[in-house]
């Protein structure tokens, strides 16, 4: 039945894919492989893996792979249309286009990343919370959800950071405060799903804490659909990021943060168009590598799949 | 179409899934021929007991793949017949029940028009004599008052209704051949017994022949005609339904040694012992 | 006397739509018997079996076990004494554990230590060698989770096991496999065993006395050996009992519900 004819022998392979692993890590990591066989397979997803990567190394070697400081000003070389010099041209204070966007990678991850670290969070002790305890826990956790949900993202976020002051932190603050509510409602659903599974039941029955059910059986099983939903979620972070530093909210100048280039280059838009199209396009770029990456993630992390 | 055709031949039926590894036979090379009379398919899960009963009316999943040398009913190839045509056959002429009534009757839709609906599909008669007919049906599958039950909805009965008025649906229409798929396994066995009786009853009145798809070596021993016994998508053996005490196959022994018995004494049961020559030793029925 | 249930009775809902589950059932289990539980579905007989465990807290009567007079809540030390298996392997065992963790799960809660050893040996017990420790669920047959969930029940040691169902998800041959295996670990640990079962055959074969419930009722206790004889008194058992024996036209006229 397990004739592996497609797949050459290979110790390590044969470790890995083996039905009886003889230690804890060998467990995981063979579930880890089999998890990248199957997300292998989607070559959009591998293409969205790689652009997320790009950005990775791009923000973590900016100093090394950018040309020319991104606050270096030439007021003799404005304006200048792509050229070998100056690859993507430069911008109205004469500075290098292409420099600034490989800086602005590292304002974009930071974004992405706290937003990842916080929102998803929160979500989803609020979530499993009110859906293992139900009753008037729930109730309480899910009408504050509600309330945080009625109001528009883009919106309260413009008001969080009008209270708060402009400034990149602020604006991850205030994203992060109004991404919340949707990860607490899948949460919840994925609780609400397994609550009275026979496991669940079985491990209160070892007299495990609610605690202790909540974080190592509960949790497990919605890791998998909030990590595919951040995922997506992030190009929409990452435009609104974009959005509030168009809007002046966001990074001050003279930070290269993309929104605020593409704001900066609007007035030249239709004469030295590379002023705004180019951070537009590296917006684009790497927010469809997040939705590529969430949508191979969620053909691999489902648990339908099992 | 002859009527002196057996009802249904089968030969050398193989149902078959791609994997990642290559193709894995589920069904590998079945074949029987099937009268106006109970057939038994009884196995274990993983046998191919049901691929074989919905193989039949080419029901396999995608991306399973069916072929034959010959599966044919009353005569018409079925592998041939066009889709339209079989859809024609799908209740029509064939019926299937499956174990769990609740996903095969529409949530939304009273049960009675369900019903009604099931004959007007294939009659093309009116509104009211589908109704009078869907009643008759219910009454037939004996629900106490198919008045009121033809108005519930399919959440609004138990279990044991909700099976009895599926296989209204699908007797409606007269069908020639009934495919049941554990049509009793979740039903308690009073319950199980009294549905067992409906579909006896409708085999020997309206001279329906019957493919009981059944893991429960008791139940198609004392309900059906004539038994195969399935093993890894073999059939191992085949015998008459009374004769099954005196099988000789290894496995159908071990099958039936393995069933605890209510006037034997406590003990350890015989445990089977699977021998990997089951596997390739076939036997055509 | 193990378990002693005295006027239970367990209702679900509220007001005008309460359903009555459990209606007065009072039985006892003495120290190392095998219980079967026995009735069609809504007889109430998981209904006890789930009050006893502790799963249910909505309960009035009263229940000991042990000698010792339960409460809706329950101390820590009573998933000690007792422990339950449940009907479908498929669903008892989280999908992304191994068995590895599933066995250290309990040991951690109650602060046994030693917990390899422990592992090892009650994996032996149950008759899975060292090689499935760190699988997960995905990778085993229905009948080698089975396994796993009792495992997962004899870690703590108890004396008490209650079992909803245990073989009714499972092939007959790897239903013989599993009652076997309860038999020899009752003899082994001197275990009290109560069985839910609308099998009667798998009482027969495992247990020592019965009780048949019907919507919520005791209908009739007895013993195997009665049960054996086909030795019943009460005509919902006489017909439970004939509706075991296979299929018979003339037998399926005769039903009818007892209320």
């Amino acid at each position: 039945m397990t004739a592996r004819s497609d797949i050459p022998p290979a110790g390590w392979r044969d470790w890995l894919t083996t039905d009886t692993p003889q230690s804890r890590t060998q467990a995981r990591l063979g579930r880890a492989w089999a998890g990248w066989t199957a997300f292998r397979r989607n070559r959009l997803a591998v293409a969205g893996l790689l652009i997320v990567l790009a950005l990775v190394v791009v923000a973590a070697l900016a100093p090394v792979l950018a040309p020319y400081h991104p606050y270096a000003q030439d007021l003799n070389g404005r304006l200048l249309p792509p050229s070998l010099a100056h690859w993507l041209g430069t911008d109205a204070f004469g500075r290098d286009i292409l420099s600034r966007l490989i800086h602005g990678a590292r304002l974009t991850l930071m974004i992405v990343a706290l937003v990842a670290a916080t929102a998803p969070l929160a979500g989803l002790a609020i979530g499993t919370a009110a859906g293992y305890f139900g009753g008037w826990v729930d109730t309480v956790l899910m009408r504050i959800t509600d309330i945080a949900l009625a109001f528009p993202k883009l919106i309260l976020a413009l008001a969080f950071v009008a209270a708060l002051g402009p400034g990149i932190e602020n604006a991850v603050i205030a994203i992060a405060i109004t991404s919340w509510p949707p990860y607490a409602r899948i949460a919840r659903a994925e609780t609400l799903t397994v609550r009275h599974a026979d496991f669940i039941s079985a491990a209160r029955l070892q007299g495990a804490s609610s605690l202790r059910i909540i974080l190592g059986h509960i949790m497990p099983l919605c890791v998998a659909s909030l990590i595919v939903r951040t995922t997506l979620d992030m190009a929409g972070v990452i435009l609104t990021a974009a959005g509030l530093g168009f809007l002046g909210l966001g990074a001050q100048p003279p930070l290269p943060e993309w929104g605020a280039m593409i704001a900066n280059g609007r007035q030249y838009v239709l004469e030295q168009w590379w002023v705004a199209a180019m951070p537009g396009l590296a917006i684009f770029i790497v927010s469809l590598g997040f939705n590529l990456l969430g949508d191979g993630l969620r053909d691999v992390l489902d648990p339908k799949g099992d | 179409m002859t009527d002196d055709a057996p009802l249904l031949e089968v030969s050398n039926l193989r149902v078959a899934f791609p994997t990642r590894t290559g193709m894995a036979e589920a069904v590998r090379g079945v074949s029987f021929t099937l009268g106006r009379e109970k057939l038994g398919i009884v196995g274990e899960s993983g046998s191919g007991k049901s691929m074989t009963g919905r193989s039949i009316l080419r029901l396999v999943p995608p991306p399973g793949r069916v072929s034959a040398d010959r599966l044919a009913f009353r005569g018409e190839d079925l592998l041939a017949a066009s889709p339209r045509r079989l859809r024609d056959i799908r209740g029509r002429r064939i019926a299937m029940v499956m174990q769990d009534p609740k996903y095969s009757l529409n949530p939304v839709m009273t049960v009675g028009r369900q019903i009604a609906e099931a004959y007007r599909v294939h009659s093309h008669a009116g509104a009211a004599e589908a109704k009078r007919r869907a009643l008759e049906m219910l009454a037939a599958v004996r629900i106490r008052d198919p008045e009121r039950v033809y108005d519930r909805y399919p959440h609004e009965v138990s279990g044991g209704m909700g099976q009895r008025i599926m296989i209204a649906m699908m007797l409606i229409p007269g069908p020639d051949l009934l495919i049941a798929d554990e049509p009793t396994s979740a039903l308690d066995v009073t319950v199980q017994m009294q549905v067992l009786a409906i579909l006896d009853d409708l085999c020997s009145q309206r001279g329906m022949g019957m493919i009981f798809v059944s893991h429960d070596l008791n139940l198609v021993a004392s309900f059906c005609d004539r038994i195969l016994i399935m093993y890894a998508g073999r059939v191992v053996e085949s015998c008459r339904a009374s004769e099954l005490h005196t099988a000789t196959h290894p496995y159908t022994r071990g099958l039936l040694a393995s069933l605890p018995r209510i006037g034997e004494p406590p003990g350890d049961l015989p445990v089977l012992s699977r021998d990997p020559a089951w596997l390739t030793a076939g036997l055509e029925a | 006397m193990m378990i002693d249930i005295q006027d239970l009775q367990i209702r679900f809902g509220q007001g005008a739509d309460a359903v009555t589950a459990v209606d007065g059932v009072t039985l006892s289990v003495r120290e190392g018997e095998s219980f079967g539980l026995v009735g069609e579905s809504g007889s109430g007989k998981s209904t006890v079996l789930r009050a006893v465990s502790g799963l249910n807290d909505e309960w009035t009567g009263r229940i000991a076990v042990a000698g010792t007079e339960q409460g809706a809540k329950r101390p820590r030390g009573f998933y000690k004494l007792c422990q339950m298996v449940f009907q479908d392997p498929y669903g008892s065992l989280h999908p992304r554990h191994t068995v590895d963790r599933i066995l250290a799960e309990p040991i951690a809660i109650h602060g046994l230590g030693d917990a390899d050893a422990r592992i090892v040996r009650v994996l032996r017990d149950v008759g899975l060698g060292p090689a499935f420790r760190f699988r997960y669920p995905h990778q085993l047959s229905g009948g080698q989770r089975q396994r796993v969930a009792i495992a997962r029940a004899l870690v703590l040691e108890p004396r008490v096991l209650l079992l909803d169902e245990p073989t009714s998800a499972l092939d007959v041959s790897v239903q013989a496999e599993i009652l076997n295996l309860l038999r020899r670990l009752r003899a082994e640990h001197g275990l009290t065993l109560v069985l839910v079962t609308h099998n009667l055959a798998v009482v027969a074969n495992l247990c020592d006395r019965l009780a048949v419930m019907n919507r919520g009722r005791l209908v009739e206790e007895m013993t195997v050996e009665e049960l054996r004889r086909g030795a019943a008194r009460e005509p919902y058992t006489l017909q439970l009992l004939r509706a075991s024996q296979g299929y018979d036209r003339a037998t399926a006229e005769s039903f009818r519900d007892y209320a």
